[in-house]
This record gives structure tokens, sequence and C-alpha cells, in this order.
């Protein structure tokens, strides 16, 4: 198994990972939803709430160095907001004159921007803290006592415990076009540009066939899971064991989180909504 | 690898809070309604085939084929799991798969989890069985149907879903539907023939080896008809509601006006911190400027607090 590196869990000892999973996940969903409903302008609660964040970030071990560099990769969307700059009515902050079109960037379409931009990047810390600190079996058990239907849990259960193998299939599929393809070097006076393989639609059969043969041999090893989980007693229904009972600790700091969110969500609704 | 962010999937912060828990609730029970379905219908042989099905697409990602100027083509996936599995149980697969992309990858944000669902899992999987077994019955006669209409389904796919998730961000206010609607669509119709592509030839590929995957028609599923109209109802609806929208951006703004509105007629209760500006001080710029100094102390101090804090605890143990 070579993608190991694909699991976001980073071991560490901290009371961030030593808190139980359900809580950190009614949490991490609690926080997610206060920064949603922090009003637009409320700086001083997206202010304490950062503070939040990276305090939990210290806490946990991670460090706010990792946690920022990963949140870095949910950043391209915010390129969807950016005509907000342009497109709310106030004070002007600058003009671009792009051919014959001016566009207008105002102060208040750059404060809603940032305003966007600032939320998305709260509520991806706190999942991103959330995944780094719980093992996924964690999760699983979370998403149970929240509720959530035993059979789609399962199917999560399922799907990560195969990711792993179908990833090395995957992989292997990879080293087998890059070694048959033909890498073409680029010769000396051609101005064309070397890429690995033939012509646009060659590329695109070639990788139809490596979807399919990866379809395929995931669908030839659930039979054989199919048979396994049979010879071992199953018979339709996907058990599992008492969700166990949550610590008086781990109680409190459930209850003290939501407290601290709420009252940073009413002093954002009562100051600013 | 498996971490190139996807434009499809709209992070936590986009959306406004009521657009979200509303797709939240449709999410919810149409995935709950395909679970009871699932369970009903299917064998449990069908239980670890959805789950390995899943794992396999998200897998099946990572395989991409470079296009042109750094872009390249891969799979979503949904046509290919409606056609392999029929569309109830594509469902649960593309639910499944989604939302561990939230959970694990950051891939799309857990409020906005909902939204995502409804547009890859719901419109996704509706819109390709739509497009699939009707062109299927149509193109029956021809040895060529199943890819044609694979293809079709793939690209629809795709293209209704971005569609859908355009103006999710036009009426939450993010994105005016004038822009959003254009560039998610344009974007994504391109991106949509790399998907078909794709899943042509994986359905080449597997109808060569294994015919047998085909003979059972997800077109028998029950419930399909169900799905096919509400397959050919989105996709109708989103291909006339967002030209539209996109040409009277008015109206949509109007429906966020309106919410905006409301929440603006509350007025403030009180104010901490007076139009931003510091109590005391005069100059409206200075102040500004103050507030932000004094809020980048907060949070630094809370961080240097914690930090000591955690470093002396470490010393202790």
């Amino acid at each position: 198994m070579h993608v190991h590196f694909l699991d976001p869990y980073r071991p560490l000892v901290s009371p961030i990972h030593a808190l139980d999973g359900r809580v950190k996940f009614v949490l991490t969903v609690a926080f997610i939803l206060t920064v949603s409903l922090t009003p637009y302008g409320a700086w001083p609660v997206y202010l304490l709430l950062l503070s939040l964040m990276i305090s939990v970030e210290i806490l946990s071990g991670l460090g706010v160095g990792f946690v920022l560099r990963r949140a870095n990769l949910a950043l391209p969307f915010v390129l969807a907001a950016l005509p907000l700059v342009f497109t709310t009515p106030g004070r002007e902050l600058a003009r671009l004159p792009i051919g014959p079109w001016t566009l207008v960037a105002t102060v208040e379409g750059m404060l809603h921007f940032i305003n966007v931009a600032l939320k998305s990047w709260l509520s991806v810390q706190a999942a991103i803290v959330l995944a780094s600190s719980t093992p996924f079996p964690d999760l699983l058990l979370a998403m149970r006592a929240v509720r959530i239907p035993r059979l789609l849990v399962a199917m999560f259960g399922l799907m990560w415990r195969y990711l792993f193998v179908l990833a090395d299939e995957g992989l292997r599929l990879m080293r087998a076009r890059a070694s048959r393809s033909g890498h073409a070097r680029r010769v000396d006076g051609e101005a064309r540009r070397a890429r690995a393989g033939g012509s646009l639609g060659w590329r695109a059969r070639v990788t139809g066939g490596m979807a399919g043969s990866l379809f395929l041999r995931a669908i030839e090893r659930s039979d054989r899971i199919y048979v396994a989980m049979l010879s071992r007693g199953y018979d339709g229904e996907v058990r599992s064991f008492a969700l166990p009972p949550l610590s008086l600790r781990a109680q409190s700091t459930l209850w003290i989180g939501l407290s601290v969110l709420g009252i940073l969500w009413l002093t954002g609704l009562l100051a600013w909504g | 690898m498996f971490l190139h962010p996807e434009p499809m999937h709209i992070p936590d912060g986009f959306l406004s809070t009521i657009v979200a828990i509303v797709f939240w609730a449709i999410s919810i029970a149409a995935v709950a309604f395909a679970l009871r379905r699932t369970g009903k219908q299917l064998g449990e042989r069908q239980v670890p085939l959805m789950g390995v099905l899943a794992a396999a697409i998200f897998a099946g990602q990572m395989l991409n084929f470079s296009v042109t100027g750094g872009t390249s083509g891969h799979l979503l996936g949904a046509a290919i799991a409606t056609i392999l599995v029929g569309p109830w149980p594509a469902v649960i697969v593309m639910t499944t798969v989604v939302s561990i992309q939230a959970l694990i990858f950051q891939d799309g944000g857990l409020l906005a989890l909902g939204a995502n669902l409804f547009n890859m899992a719901i419109v996704g999987v509706a819109v390709a069985y739509f497009a699939y077994t009707s062109l299927r019955r149509m193109l029956r006669s021809e040895p060529w149907g199943l890819l044609v209409s694979g293809f079709v389904a793939a690209w629809a796919s795709i293209f209704i879903a971005a569609l859908a998730a355009a103006l999710e961000l036009a009426v939450s206010g993010t994105s005016p539907a004038n822009v959003a609607v254009p560039s998610m669509g344009g974007i994504h119709a391109l991106i949509g023939i790399g998907e078909g592509l794709i899943t042509v030839g994986a359905l080449a590929f597997l109808y060569a080896t294994r015919r047998d995957l085909f003979s059972a028609q997800p077109a028998g599923a029950k419930g399909g008809a169900a799905v096919w109209a509400f397959g050919l109802g989105i996709a109708l609806l989103l291909a006339v509601l967002s030209p539209l929208a996109s040409a009277h951006p008015d109206g949509l703004e109007w429906v966020a006006e309106q919410k905006g509105f409301l929440e603006a007629a509350r007025g403030p209760l009180f104010r901490l911190i007076p139009d931003y500006v510091f109590p005391g001080v005069s100059n409206e710029t200075l102040a500004t400027i103050l507030a932000g100094i004094l809020g980048t102390l907060l949070v630094f101090g809370v961080a240097l607090g914690v930090a000591y804090l955690r470093r002396n605890r470490k010393a202790a143990a």
C-alpha cells in the first residue's frame, strides 16, 4: 500500500486529538454554521472566530502553518466571488479599463469580497483540523451518533477501506500507461510541444480504457468481498457496536464549545444583524 | 494528486445560510428516499458493490489526461455510476464520494455539502439517467448507441450540475448570475467533454469484456420513470432558467435583496463599535487603523497565550 499519504490524519498527542470524535464533529459543524451566520461587516466577531480557530490549531499540535498551507487548496474558488468587487454599488475605489469597457471597483464590493473569502477561509480551517486530528473510524462513530442512516455510514466505511486498495490499482494503471505510451522527447528544431502518446482522441481513449479497467477490477473485487463477507456470517444486515457513552469531560467540552459559539453568534446578530 | 481543486465543489462561505439549509433539506429527503429504495429493491450483494464502486470513482479521478494548456480531463463519475448500477444506487454511490471529499479532503464545504450533493449526486445522476435511457431507447438498433448515449449522459450531467451550482451562487448573492452562469457553464461544457470521452472509453472497454453488466438495464429499475421525469424536468428548468437569470440578473438579485432586506429590517439592536469607528477618536481613518491594530493584537495575543500554555504543559509532562 503506497498511498497512505492520502489519509489526512496526523497521529499526534494533543488535547484536540484526545477529544471525543463526536464532540469534535458537532463542534466543527457548529463553528462553520456560526461563521456562516455571522453577518456582513461584523469584523470583530470574525477576529474572535479566527483567534478561536488559531488557538485550536496550536493546541492540536498540527501548527498554524500546516493548516494554512492545506487551506490554500480551497483558494481558487474565491475567483467565483471576484465579480462582487465590481458589481456592488458604492464608493469608487479604482477603475480598470479593459478594452472598450471600464470596470469600477468599489469599497463596498471589496469588503463584500473579503467577507466571503474570510468565511470560506475560516470554515475550511475548521474542516482541516477535524480531518487531521480525528481517525476515520472515530468520524464514522460520530456520524452514527448524529443519526446518519446506518447503511450510508457502512458505505462510507467500505469506501474508505477499499479506497487505498483501488488507489493502488489506479497508480499501477498509470505506471503501465507511462511505461507503454512512449514519452516523445522534443526533437531539436521542432517547435511542437512534446507530450506523451498520440492525439487527444487517443489519449482520451486510453484513459477511458484505464477507467473501465479500474471499474472492472472494482466490480470483480466486490464479488470476492461479498463472498468473503458471506462466509463470515453476513446476512444483508449491517451491524455495529453500541456507541460508547460520552465522558463527563467530553460532555462539558461540548456544552462549553456550543455556548461560546452561541455567544459569538448572538453578538454578531445583535450588534451587526 | 487527488487534490486538484474541482470548480464544481462549492466551499463553505459561498452560499448564504438559508440557501445552504434549503439544499440540505432537499438532499436529505432525496438521499433518504434513495436509501429506502435501494434497501428494498436490491439484494445484500449490492452493499459491497456500492462501497467499492464509490472507491473506484474516487480513485478514478486521478486518471487524467492532458488536454491543453495545463488543463486536464478527468472523471467525476455520476454518469458511469448511473449506467452501471442504476439511478437509486448511483445516488448512494455519489453521495458517498461527495461526502468523503468534503469531510476528509475539504473538496467542497460541510455546510455547502447539501447543495453539492444536490448538484452532483441528485441532479447529476437524474440528468445522466434521463439522457442515457432516452437515447438508448432511440438508438436501440444502432451498435454505437451505447457510446453516444454514454457520452451525452456524461456531458449533460456535468453541464447541468454546473448550471445548478452557478444558480445557487447567484441566489446566495455571491456571484452575479450574468457572470456565474456563463463562466461555470462554459468551463463545464469543456470539462464535460473530457468526462464524456473517458466515460465512452470506459463503457467501450466494459462492453467488450463484460457484456453481462449491460444486460440488466437500469431502464428496468423500479421508480425509473420518476427519476427520468425528474431528470428531464431539472434539465429543462435549468436550461431555461439559467439564460433567463443571466439575461436578467436583477430577478435573482431581487430575491437576494428581499432576503437581505428582511435581515436589514431587523436593524442593529446596539453597536459595540459604532460605524466601525473607535469611540473617542474623531479621525475616521485613524480610528479604523486603530481598530485593525487592536484586532490583530488580540488574535496574536490569544495565539501566543495558547502556545505558551501548551509549552508549559509539555515541559511539565
